[in-house]
């Protein structure tokens, strides 16, 4: 589980307030299949996102991180494009619990910088520590998830704890 | 306790809650519309057999309604089969309007109920006193597997609205106003409630445009004291009384935060292309050319919304250059619109219909823009490529506003169109 906690990758910066039609355009939401949607990945922000995307990368945010509509294609598209984790000043409330919901780590860093930190540069992210360690030796700190949400995360989201529970629910009905 | 809390308390089974504690709640109603095939995926993944309460689930087909392409149909028709296989009953097909507005006429939400819908704009349906929140798919898909969902009790903050609102402006000007002051991140987590001098004469249509654009303030309820016209509303549409509990707020409640505004002066506002929050008075606002003009959605799509617009497109004709689109928000405002005559004024005016449901709000159907259009709309969102092209420019207003700019083919202020 180690590497869920610790996580290494390029960061690409985006701004304040980058709502989830840019995160994934509504003009795709018919698609249902993670590896379609993971084609449209932050395509209303920067088109070239998806071509540039590599498994490991990380997404910098300023405030209100996934504003906009509830649609969770907008955690999907960027877990199965390969990003790890979202790291921003704050978050939009639904996409925070839809992060959560599908393991992706939500990170919320108020004093954060996006526009200090370098494009492509790699950073660091220590769930277990609570820092973010940039290129140029910056470190920030971060209060790390509670137990039950780290639980949650490494297990890749919150379904199979509900899987357990209906799987054992299941004698009653028969 | 707030009012809020004490619901949260009542349907978790406790004397009390406090902000920041999270509370296990059952769910009296929740929504699904049909963007959300995820719900279904996620709800057989965690090994979901059957819906905990179908009678208080409900699923809405109004972003793409009509289907515009096989996929969109495809993912209809699987949601049609889930709900034939689970015994729910309460499918609102293609046609039947947004899922907020549907709800709203269903007569199953009022005060003290707890609604969870797969759709931020879920807030509008706090105006009838309930907590209605948005939720992504997995969690939609848990309340059908558990009948509850775990929910962090959040802090209140209090907005009132003063005065009386000018002719010519609109509850969705004062949303505008309100927004463009305390930005797109002042409620994020947080509850909104609003009160003041304005609220007890606003009509439930305009109640439901303020708690609506509550989230784009990042909000995670919004809140209105019900009282004689929340319940006429609710008698209207069939709802019993004695089927709600209404909940005051104690006179020893702190809210986090408190703001005022005076409405009496307002002008009319506009949101201007790319941000919600970045708002002017209209003569503020240079009359750029218009070549779209949408009357629509959950945010300006109900009956005094078209009613408005008719007035002022009555006996006039849109621009040359102009496509005017009306969406009614639901199927019952549209059978209104054409009681009244309003459907019949407004196509010899030259607007065009388009089915009830969410129109070319979410830029997928029914009216998508060009990197070159410049859309005038009613509804909540103009963020870069939300109707179509991340270069279209998206002008949010009041429905009077877009109806005088139909007319005049620019962006107009609808004081020089209102007797």
């Amino acid at each position: 589980m180690k590497e869920v906690e610790l996580i290494q990758g390029r960061v690409f910066i985006f701004g304040d307030n980058i709502d989830t039609d840019q995160i994934y355009p509504g003009r795709y939401l018919e698609l249902t299949e993670p590896e379609e949607v993971a084609l449209h990945a932050m395509e209303g922000a920067d088109p070239d996102f998806p071509s540039k995307v590599q498994p490991g990368d990380i997404i910098v945010g300023g405030k209100n991180f996934g504003c906009g509509s509830s649609r969770e294609h907008a955690v999907i598209t960027l877990l199965a494009s390969g990003v790890r984790a979202v790291v921003a000043k704050s978050f939009a409330r639904i996409f925070y619990r839809n992060a959560i919901n599908r393991g992706l780590p939500a990170v919320e860093i108020p004093d954060l910088e996006p526009n200090s930190i370098s494009q492509g540069s790699i950073a660091t992210l220590d769930l277990k520590n609570g820092t973010f360690s940039l290129s140029n030796g910056k470190v920030y700190k971060f209060i790390p998830f509670p137990d039950n949400i780290m639980a949650i995360i490494k297990a890749g989201g919150i379904m199979p704890f509900y899987k357990a529970k209906a799987t054992s629910q299941t004698p009653e009905k028969t | 306790m707030h009012a809020i809390e004490k619901i949260l308390a009542k349907a978790s089974g406790k004397s009390e809650v406090r902000s920041g504690e999270i509370v296990e709640a059952r769910v009296d109603v929740a929504e699904v519309n049909d963007l959300y095939l995820q719900v279904v995926k996620s709800f057989y993944e965690m090994g979901g057999e059957r819906v905990a309460n179908p009678d208080k689930v409900a699923f809405v087909f109004d972003h793409y309604s009509p289907p515009p392409t096989i996929k969109a149909a495809d993912n209809q028709r699987q949601m049609r089969n889930f709900c034939k296989k689970m015994g729910i009953n309460r499918l609102f097909d293609v046609g039947e309007g947004v899922c907020h507005q549907v709800l709203a006429e269903s007569g199953l939400i009022g005060p003290g109920k707890i609604v969870i819908e797969t759709d931020s704009h879920s807030t509008t349906l706090g105006a009838l006193g309930a907590f209605a929140s948005g939720v992504g798919a997995t969690d939609l898909a848990i309340i059908l597997l558990t009948g509850q969902l775990w929910f962090k009790v959040p802090p209140v903050i209090r907005i009132e609205v003063d005065g009386a609102i000018p002719n010519g402006v609109m509850a969705k000007d004062v949303i505008l106003y309100i927004l463009g002051k305390l930005k797109q991140d002042a409620a994020i987590y947080k509850a909104v409630e609003y009160s003041g001098s304005a609220i007890p004469s606003m009509s439930m249509d305009e109640r439901f445009v303020l708690c609506n654009m509550s989230v784009e303030m990042g909000a995670k309820t919004a809140y209105i004291q019900p009282d004689d016209i929340t319940f006429n509303f609710l008698e209207e549409k069939g709802a019993k009384r004695d089927n709600f509990e209404v909940f005051v707020t104690d006179g020893d409640f702190r809210y986090q935060e408190s703001y005022s505004f005076d409405v009496s002066g307002l002008s009319p506002q506009v949101a201007l292309p790319g941000s919600v929050d970045d708002v002017a008075n209209i003569e503020d606002v240079q009359s750029v050319p218009v070549t779209q003009v949408f009357i629509g959605t959950c945010t300006g799509g109900r009956l005094n919304d078209i009613k408005v617009a008719t007035d002022i497109l009555r006996g006039r004709h849109v621009a040359k250059g102009v496509r005017c689109l009306i969406v009614p928000a639901s199927k019952a405002i549209f059978r209104d619109a054409l009681a009244e005559g309003y459907v019949m004024d407004l196509v010899e005016a030259g607007a065009v219909f388009v089915t009830p449901g969410c129109g070319p709000c979410l830029g997928a159907h029914e009216g998508v823009l060009t990197a070159e259009d410049v859309c005038v709309s009613t509804s909540s969102r103009n963020f870069p490529g939300r109707m179509g092209s991340t270069e279209a420019s998206i002008f949010v207003a009041s429905p009077a506003t877009a109806a005088a700019s139909a007319v005049a083919g620019h962006l107009a202020d609808p004081r020089d169109f209102v007797g």
